[in-house]
């Protein structure tokens, strides 16, 4: 069969839920376990065909007589659709068999049903976007990804906070999809004339050579649009409202793949569409990348909310991605395809990487969520003694969010490193000089981000217990649960392993797309050694980093058991002190208190700490009552003057309402007159 | 790729093995004698190793794997490293495992592992030593990797070997980048090992502590590993400033006598370099933890200017 | 000594001049600022004496003396007195947020190199590269009298600024006329002393010389 073949069995496949569930929504159980085998096979087959589609550098199209009359949709399977066809696919494997515990575990009361049915459209919409080869049926796809993921955010609607948090995504989505809209409008007009219709279809925008002024347009309106949906900042404040209140397996799907049909987006219309532009396009999606990238990890930081710091760390994550994108841009304006090819390799990985740890990462969390029923780390602690599998496979990514090596994420980053230092080779000094600073801000986002993770684990699973409830309740979650997440964590140990195979595989990318390859480069001393331009220049070899780890830890371990040394369990030293409990650890919010100081301009901070009674002295207060605030300053900068604004327009523009007829028809009367005098 | 060059590479790896104790305490030693106190002598770290590692471990009850993993994920880590930065010879087979960013983050993990066993026991030492450690880590970063990006402008690569090899043997020139990128470095070695402005390894004074913060519960043979690591790590950065700024006298090829007489220039420039530790850590005072952030936001302007006056001025 | 030796040793003393003024403008203590500014004068008067020499243009031995006897003994030496006379030596200034002055600094030093790029590109002396440098020090020299308070300070940034334009001179053109320069320093001087005047008045009108106490100067509506 041949790749788009099983790409299309994939999509119905994945689509028979929304049929099946209601046929078996009598028996509970059945539902979920036929559902999800039937999403996880669906998604199996999904990789299959993107695995091939790059494999072979596949380029299949197929027109479907569907949709309006006179135009139909087209569908396109080629090596960048097929990539991101492969990332959504895995995620959405590991996901689907994690969700057969994690759903089960809802209450009795809920509707299992719809969240099947949504579920399965959510994805068979994130297939169908990077499938369609239209801009018809991208939007369409768009707005089906869009839409069911609002229901499932909205699953637990009975509270408000998730209510508004559903509104809130659903607002912003819909602006973005405007802008996507109005670019697909310029490109489309200026393909095939704005009389005819026939520009629409993605092949005539491809063969088209813009104007710089109309592409320019096009792509600030598309980049403008993706960002709203990436959560690029300052578009990004309805992430960390959404991701929380998602059910856990949603919020992977949403984090780890939903954005990445943005990044698919960006590439698709800037490398594939466009291709020709000036630097300074990509001078704004690599600016716009850092901030989000050191601003999203710094956010992230303040959170005490679990899945919150998840949701900042997509938005950090996507800036990467975009650093990666903007460089490669940047080296392709300047005709320096083979650099452009490793900006972009690196971009794309990330993707791939950020898809598997971030899921993990949040069903990590669901996991938590579903033990303890609770999402604030202020209330945990000590888990790793009551969730030991789970501990393991959320420690492998935090080590692979942080870009720890020899794990994924530090492949990406390391990648996206050497792409920043190979820009001395551009001859703009002005270019030269700046670049390099970004380099700083990445490494400042990645120490930052190991920071994070240190609390994000410490707080969580280790140290003692610090809910209000026994900690005897909490229980390792069911197996189904831990093959999802396991099979993530070995993902992402894989693709730090091997990174050379997984190069070798998606060269094709960019060879399509900027014209430059690596593989040749990057392979040419076998699987074990990465070294992305050349030997002399940069190398890295994952595999040795970890097996000499484990060789030395393994000598040093047999050397010191071989005599045989008693280990003593005792009550906790801590410097002598023996009153110690649990409430004198330090928390989430005392961790990242100097960071908090330091970088204190970025956030809206508010802090209060008075003394309540019984005071006998001022200086020793017996009781102290602390509160303290953590804002996002883009509210305030941003969000509030708009939505303000947005109100006194429409204040203004209800005086119009007088209530009395005679007014209407004065307004008629008016128009009438104006129209008549314009276009008489 | 012969047996040969794997045997150097053993040699190199037990060289750190076993002089980076001698290192540690020739730093104590001198400090002790600027001080006008009297000392141990540098054999002294021996000794220590030698009796904690007899020891049995005293284990806090409720401790987790991390904690016990941790000194063994540290201790490999380090000797890992050791086998890729060049000491003697530039010639290793392991050399391009990993280039300096690589290397960057390898010390990377030894720092989230220890910082993770320090929130492990749940005590408030713990925790404020993970808490500081990383804060100060991720401002330390971005100056290392622009002192670290400076060096290899000159290079034309982040390969350590490459980078020393250029150095080593290219054409002599006065380069103010390196200048500034060799003062940044040290900044930042005296930050990432623990020394005085920034930490003090010796002191166990509850509110001045990071990095003995986080250890404060290790005992038995878990403390030595950390404690060994600790001073690998002490030697390693040392000499990885030596290979980068000023590594003439390093053995280019894996000939003998050259790589007797790298050892040899290398026992001496550390030894020079121990001593200028020294001056530094008795000259300046143990900075307060919000101090920190201008002492390596200089740091970072210093690698900063390095790279501009590369651009600019070269 | 070759030409391309001397420019190497004139590019150090550049980035040395470069990195004073940055120690300049996040210095707290106004003793370690006069030895800062001393500092930055004689390696002034080094990088001229290197131009005087491999150009052959023998006015810079000239300016150099001179930048050495004024910017290295005698401003010094007033400005050492005069705090002397004040009793401000062990005073320490708060400076609000030093990483990010330090970072503004750093984008001055990037703008003075786009901005001097082209003209680095025309000209064919041997001190072109190092115009930046000067731009930039000039330009760091007015952002310490933005961020300071102190008076002594402001004048310190003032001179640092003057000798930022002074080596403008020497990497651009190879100095200014040998009447031009006489006429600088006798102008920097006599303002010295004008400053030394000033600052008694302040001192003694205003019990201080925090400059921003003269926001009391303007006149309530």
């Amino acid at each position: 069969m041949a790749p788009f073949d099983i790409a299309i069995v994939s999509v119905f496949l994945m689509a028979s839920p929304v049929i099946l569930a209601p046929c078996c929504a009598k028996s509970r159980g059945l539902t979920i376990y036929l559902s999800f085998a039937v999403t996880a096979a669906a998604s199996l087959a999904a990789v299959a065909a993107g695995i091939l589609a790059v494999h072979y550098g596949t380029n299949t199209s197929a027109i479907v007589q569907m949709g309006l009359p006179d135009l139909p949709f087209h569908l396109r399977l080629d090596p960048l659709a097929g990539f991101f066809l492969c990332v959504i696919g895995l995620l959405s494997l590991f996901v689907s068999i994690y969700s057969i515990g994690y759903v089960k575990g809802f209450s009795p009361s809920r509707p299992i049903v719809r969240f099947v049915v949504f579920y399965a459209l959510f994805i068979v919409g994130m297939l169908l976007v990077v499938l369609a080869d239209d801009a018809f049926f991208f939007l369409v796809a768009w707005e089906l990804m869009a839409a069911s993921s609002y229901f499932l955010v909205m699953y637990e609607d009975e509270k408000a906070e998730n209510r508004r948090s559903a509104y809130l995504y659903l607002v912003i989505a819909h602006v973005g999809a405007i802008a996507i809209l109005l670019s697909f409008g310029v490109m489309a007009g200026l393909a095939n004339g704005f009389e005819s219709f026939q520009g629409y279809t993605f092949d005539s925008m491809r063969a088209t050579t813009y104007p710089v002024g109309w592409a320019t347009a096009a792509f600030l309106l598309s980049f403008f649009g993706f960002a709203a949906k990436a959560g690029v900042i300052p578009l990004h404040v309805w992430l960390p409202e959404a991701h929380p209140v998602a059910p856990s397996n949603i919020s992977a799907l949403m984090s780890g793949v939903m954005l990445k049909t943005s990044i698919y987006g960006i590439v698709r219309i800037t490398f594939d569409f466009l291709k020709f532009f000036p630097w300074w396009w990509g001078g704004i999606v690599l600016v716009l990348g850092l901030i989000s990238a050191v601003l999203g990890v710094l956010y992230a930081l303040m959170q005490h909310d679990l899945k919150r710091l998840l949701a900042y760390h997509s938005v950090e994550n996507i800036g990467i991605i975009l650093i990666g994108l903007g460089l490669s841009m940047i080296f392709t304006s300047f005709q320096f395809p083979v650099l452009a090819a490793l900006a972009l390799i690196a971009a794309l990985y990330h993707t791939l990487n950020h898809a598997m740890f971030k899921g993990l990462l949040f069903m990590g969390a669901g996991a938590v969520l579903h033990a303890t029923h609770e999402r604030n780390m202020e209330e945990m602690g000590g888990l790793i003694h009551r969730m030991p599998w789970t501990s393991v496979f959320f420690l492998v990514g935090c080590v692979s969010i942080a870009a720890l090596p020899p794990f994924n994420g530090f492949v990406s980053e390391w990648l996206t490193f050497q792409a920043f230092l190979l820009s001395p080779a551009l001859q703009r000094p002005i270019l030269n000089l700046l670049i390099p600073l970004g380099a700083a801000l990445l490494a400042l986002t990645g120490a930052l981000a190991a920071a994070c993770f240190v609390k994000a684990f410490g707080v969580t699973f280790l140290g003692h217990w610090r809910g209000h409830q026994s900690i005897q309740r909490v229980h390792e979650v069911g197996w189904h649960m831990r093959t999802g997440m396991m099979l993530a964590a070995v993902t992402c140990f894989a693709l730090g392993i091997f990174p050379t195979i997984v190069i070798n595989w998606m060269d094709v990318l960019p060879e399509r797309l900027v014209g430059g390859r690596i593989a040749a480069s990057a392979g040419a001393y076998g699987w074990m050694w990465l070294t992305p331009y050349a030997r002399e220049r940069a190398s890295y070899s994952g595999f040795n980093v970890f097996i000499g780890i484990m060789l030395v830890v393994f000598v040093v371990w047999l050397l010191l058991h071989a005599r045989k040394k008693a280990v003593h369990r005792v009550p906790i030293w801590d410097c002598g002190f023996e009153k110690i409990n649990a409430r004198m650890q330090y928390t989430a919010t005392s961790f990242s208190m100097p960071i908090r100081r330091i970088f204190g301009f970025f956030f809206h901070i508010r802090e209060e700490s008075q003394a309540v009674e019984p005071i006998r002295h001022p200086a020793y207060p017996e009781k102290l009552q602390y509160r303290l605030r953590v804002r996002d300053r883009f509210w305030n900068w941003l969000y509030k003057p708009i939505g303000e604004g947005a109100f006194f327009i429409a204040r203004k523009i209800g005086n119009l309402q007088q209530g009395r007829i005679q007014v209407y028809l004065i307004y008629s009367l008016v128009t009438i007159i104006v129209l008549l005098v314009f276009l008489g | 790729m012969t047996a040969y060059s794997y045997t150097i590479e053993a040699v190199q790896i037990l060289l750190l093995l076993f002089a980076a104790p001698a290192f540690a305490g020739w730093v104590r030693t001198v400090k002790c004698r600027m001080q006008g106190r009297t000392y141990a002598g540098i054999f002294q770290p021996y000794r220590d190793l030698a009796k904690l590692f007899s020891k049995d471990v005293i284990l806090a009850e409720n401790a987790s794997w991390i904690f016990r993993v941790t000194p063994y994920i540290v201790f490999g880590v380090t000797v890992m490293i050791g086998g890729i930065i060049p000491l003697i010879s530039i010639d290793l087979p392991f050399a391009a495992t990993a280039d300096v960013i690589a290397l960057v983050m390898l010390f990377a993990i030894i720092r989230f592992f220890t910082a993770l066993a320090g929130m492990d026991i749940g005590t408030a030492f713990g925790g404020m030593g993970s808490s500081r450690e990383m804060t100060i880590s991720s401002l330390a970063e971005p100056a290392m990797l622009m002192a670290v990006f400076t060096a290899s402008l000159a290079a034309n690569s982040t390969s350590l070997t490459q980078m020393v090899h250029v150095m080593a043997h290219g054409e002599f020139t006065l380069r103010p980048s390196l200048a500034f990128a060799l003062l940044a470095f040290i900044m930042v070695h005296l930050t990432e090992t623990g020394r005085v402005p920034v930490d003090n390894p010796s002191t166990h004074l509850e509110l001045t502590m990071i990095h003995e913060a986080m250890i404060l519960e290790y005992s038995g043979r878990h403390l030595a590993l950390i404690e060994w690591a600790s001073m690998m790590k002490l030697f390693i950065f040392s000499s990885l400033g030596i290979a980068v700024f000023c590594p003439w006298g390093i053995a280019a090829s894996g000939d003998l006598v050259g790589m007797l007489i790298g050892a040899g220039v290398l026992a001496a420039k550390l030894a020079v370099l121990g001593i200028i530790l020294v001056l530094i850590e008795t000259g300046l005072a143990k900075m307060r933890l919000f101090r920190l952030t201008e002492f390596l936001g200089s740091a970072f302007l210093l690698a900063t200017l390095g790279m501009l006056s590369f651009f600019i001025l070269e | 000594m070759t030409t391309s030796f001397a420019a190497q040793v004139n590019s150090i003393m550049a980035a040395l001049i470069l990195l004073t003024a940055f120690g300049l403008l996040v210095q707290r203590r106004i003793l370690g600022l006069l030895h800062l500014f001393a500092w930055q004068g004689l390696f002034l008067c080094l990088s001229t004496a290197i131009v005087g020499y491999v150009t052959g243009v023998h006015h810079l031995f000239i300016s150099s003396i001179l930048t050495l006897t004024l910017k290295v003994i005698v401003l010094p030496y007033i400005l050492y007195a005069l705090i002397e006379k004040l009793h401000i030596k062990k005073e320490i200034e708060t400076l609000v947020n030093i990483p990010a002055t330090m970072l503004i600094g750093i984008a001055l030093v990037i703008f003075s190199y786009h901005l001097t790029a082209p003209i680095t590109q025309l000209s064919t002396l041997v001190t072109r590269s190092t115009l930046a440098v000067a731009l930039a020090t000039v330009m760091l020299g007015l952002l310490m009298m933005v961020t300071r308070r102190h008076a002594v300070t402001q004048i310190i940034g003032f001179l640092a600024l003057e000798n930022g334009l002074f080596f403008a001179a020497t990497s651009a053109t190879y100095g200014m006329p040998m009447v031009v320069e006489l006429g600088v320093a006798l102008d920097i001087l006599i303002a010295a002393f004008i400053f030394g005047i000033f600052f008694f008045h302040i001192n003694t009108t205003f019990d201080s010389l925090d400059v921003e106490q003269m926001a009391k100067l303007k006149e309530e509506d």
